[in-house]
């Protein structure tokens, strides 16, 4: 055993890379969720993204333009989930599940022509000055673009849901749909957007997987990621600034088990595997466990439908 | 009338042929394989060899496969449909396809199993071949011996079995002969093929200080970290070279065509019987990827050398003396040790530092 070979500054840096996918599709369905939308279809939206950008990368040689296909791809299977959950009333549960699925069968197609594909290469983002700073500059300031990008999104968010008109009634709609929509609020197209948003975010997600991580196409290459990302909403509690900090303690975790194996000490693989959800369960007890942290619990009309019958 | 006439021509005709039918009737080969046929790794090397079946016997052969089998129930299912729809042979590609070759051999006397790299033979129609992968495993730890600066050698390993196991002994006992401070640093994958994880393990292990990668997964993830690092890394099962051309030392390569037409040869002239070969260098199944340039001319013929007697028999990757990993004598000075002790290898040898996990 050779603790002293884990560098801590390589660990984080490389614990911000493996916590990047689960970050982005996390924030997307905060914001889906914070709107009332519990959509389980994120792992099949992230994989669809992830096969999206990836054939689009290869066709244009372009990866950022790949990127912005799996934001849309993403996107687009969230529209499924959309019309199926807000204009046909169909149940969130099932339709996300369904979503996941699809999701998965649907890639494997796709991805058919695109196993063994080299896709073209993203660029490490070296931010001139910055990267130069003796220790930080190693850990914070030599990732690739899409890094840098979700700890942006998770700030945008934040700001929008706190300080922004639009934020609060997409906070409003998700507490209380009745009320928002007695104020004259459009909830039903408000949750499409957020639903959207979430889709594309996930699809990014998915795309930095096989663009940028691996980067290779297989079936099935997100293995759980999405419900990692599901697991993560949860854990923070709804906050934004908690995704971040979850998403680097669960990717965190993956980092770490892989070093301590290479530093030659016995893990326990399953046990770690597990801990995310093991933690979320922990984070839901104590969320319910008094009424003082209500206002850390989940929106209040999460998961239930909307139908504007008056 | 002539509806009726063309059906009794036609039931005579199937009548005169029915004899006949089991001769001029293709042979049915299945193939069932635990990655994608583009993994570039394991699976591409088994469907090659298949491609490679249909190339030398033609319209007397069909070929069929059925990719990203997991071990377990879904093998049993897909090896049950293929047995089913007429199918002869059945090559079962995978290690963890055991218990459900010799459960669906029991229930189909008459079709013929060969599985890959297993143990259970527990019915006359189960047939076992196996590489001798530590042989080239063997040549690979004498080169990154010789190229490792930093003397950290990075093993990205599969699952606990046997034959990881001894691929990971092979290239660290001669990994150490040429360089006595060789380390290795092990990553247990817990996957035949996660490219996700692979990369994370890669990445980990360079980290930790390893120059040169080895793997026992199937995917190119670990080959792309390599050639993106500028450090050094070998192929597994197949040639990798477009995914490292500078990364990639070479690549030990399963060549399973020979035995794969050998052996559905044999079920068309029916002299198909269950066997259990373990074939190696010498005998073609293990052959290597053009040794890089980057490798020093005198460590590139050296480790031809030891490829070529290896192959020819003449030297044994294991042979003692060696010592297990807690001290305790394994092989005797001179001794080599027996298919047997190969097959049930459950320990690493002296100078491994980590702890094989259970």
């Amino acid at each position: 055993m050779d603790l002293s070979a884990i560098d801590p500054l390589v660990l984080a840096a490389s614990l911000m890379i493996a916590a990047t996918p689960i970050m982005l599709a996390g924030i997307g369905e905060l914001i889906s969720e914070k709107a009332g939308v519990l959509n389980l279809g994120v792992e099949g939206m992230m994989i669809t993204g992830a096969i999206t950008g990836f054939a689009i990368a290869v066709q244009t040689g372009n990866p950022y333009l790949g990127m912005i296909a799996a934001m849309a791809g993403g996107a687009a299977l969230a529209l499924i989930f959309a019309v199926l959950t807000q204009l046909l009333l169909a149940n969130h549960v099932a339709s996300g599940l369904a979503l996941t699925l699809f999701g998965l069968g649907f890639s494997s197609l796709l991805g058919q022509p695109y196993v063994g594909v080299r896709p073209p290469r993203t660029f490490k983002l070296e931010i001139p000055v910055l990267s130069d700073i003796p220790v930080l500059g190693r850990v914070l300031f030599q990732h690739d673009l899409i890094v840098y990008i979700s700890v942006i999104v998770v700030a945008l968010v934040w700001y929008f849901l706190k300080y922004t008109r639009a934020g609060l009634i997409l906070r409003a709609v998700g507490e209380n749909h009745d009320a928002a929509h007695a104020l004259g609020y459009g909830v039903v197209k408000v949750r499409f957007l957020a639903i959207l948003f979430g889709g594309a975010t996930a699809g990014l997600g998915g795309a930095y997987l096989s663009l940028v991580r691996v980067p290779q196409w297989t079936e099935g290459m997100t293995a759980g990621a999405g419900w990692i990302a599901l697991a993560l909403v949860v854990f923070a509690s709804w906050r934004p600034w908690r995704v971040l900090l979850g998403a680097y303690l669960f990717g965190g975790i993956v980092v770490l088990q892989l070093n301590l194996q290479a530093a030659g000490v016995r893990v326990p693989v399953e046990y770690l595997a597990m801990s995310p959800y093991l933690i979320t369960i922990l984070v839901l007890v104590i969320i319910s466990s008094d009424r003082a942290r209500a206002s850390l619990a989940a929106p209040g009309s999460l998961n239930r439908i909307f139908h504007a019958s008056h | 009338m002539k509806h009726a006439r063309l059906l009794t021509g036609a039931l005579m005709a199937l009548a005169l042929a029915a004899p006949a039918a089991a001769q001029d009737d293709p042979v049915k080969v299945g193939f069932i394989y635990v990655g994608p046929v583009g993994d570039f790794g394991w699976t591409h090397e088994h469907d090659l060899a298949r491609q490679a079946v249909e190339e030398e016997y033609g319209d007397a052969v069909e070929t069929s496969f059925v990719e990203s089998v997991p071990e377990g129930p879904d093998a049993e299912r897909v090896m049950t449909q293929m047995a089913l729809s007429g199918t002869d042979l059945i090559f079962a590609t995978s290690f963890g396809y055991g218990p459900a070759v010799n459960n669906v051999a029991e229930r189909f006397p008459d079709v013929a199993f060969e599985h890959a790299t297993g143990y259970q033979q527990d019915h006359p129609n189960v047939s076992l071949y196996n590489a001798r992968f530590y042989q080239g495993r063997a040549v690979i730890g004498h080169i990154a011996g010789h190229m490792t600066e930093t003397s950290t050698i990075g093993y990205i390993a599969s699952f606990p079995i046997p034959e990881v196991i001894r691929g990971i002994n092979a290239a660290f006992i001669h990994a150490r002969e040429v360089n006595p401070d060789v380390e290795f640093r092990i990553v247990w994958a817990y996957s035949w093929f996660d490219p996700a994880q692979e990369a994370s393990a890669a990445e980990a292990l360079i980290e930790q200080g390893a120059d040169i990668l080895m793997q026992h997964t199937d995917s190119t993830a670990p080959m792309s970290i390599a050639e993106d690092r500028g450090l050094y890394a070998f192929g597994q099962a197949s040639n990798m070279i477009d995914f490292g051309p500078n990364a990639q030392l070479t690549a030990i390569i399963d060549n399973w065509a020979p035995y794969y037409i050998e052996r559905v040869g044999e079920v068309m002239d029916g002299t198909w019987e269950a066997g259990n070969v373990w074939t190696g260098i010498g005998d073609g199944t293990v052959a290597f990827a053009d040794f890089s340039d980057a490798i020093p001319e005198e460590v590139r013929e050296s480790a031809a050398a030891l490829r070529d007697r290896i192959a020819a028999g003449d030297y044994h990757p294991f042979t003692g003396p060696i010592n297990r990993r807690d001290g305790s004598e394994w092989l005797a000075e001179g001794e080599v040790a027996t298919d047997e002790a190969l097959l049930a290898m459950d320990f690493y040898v002296e100078g491994i530092t980590s702890e094989l996990p259970e």
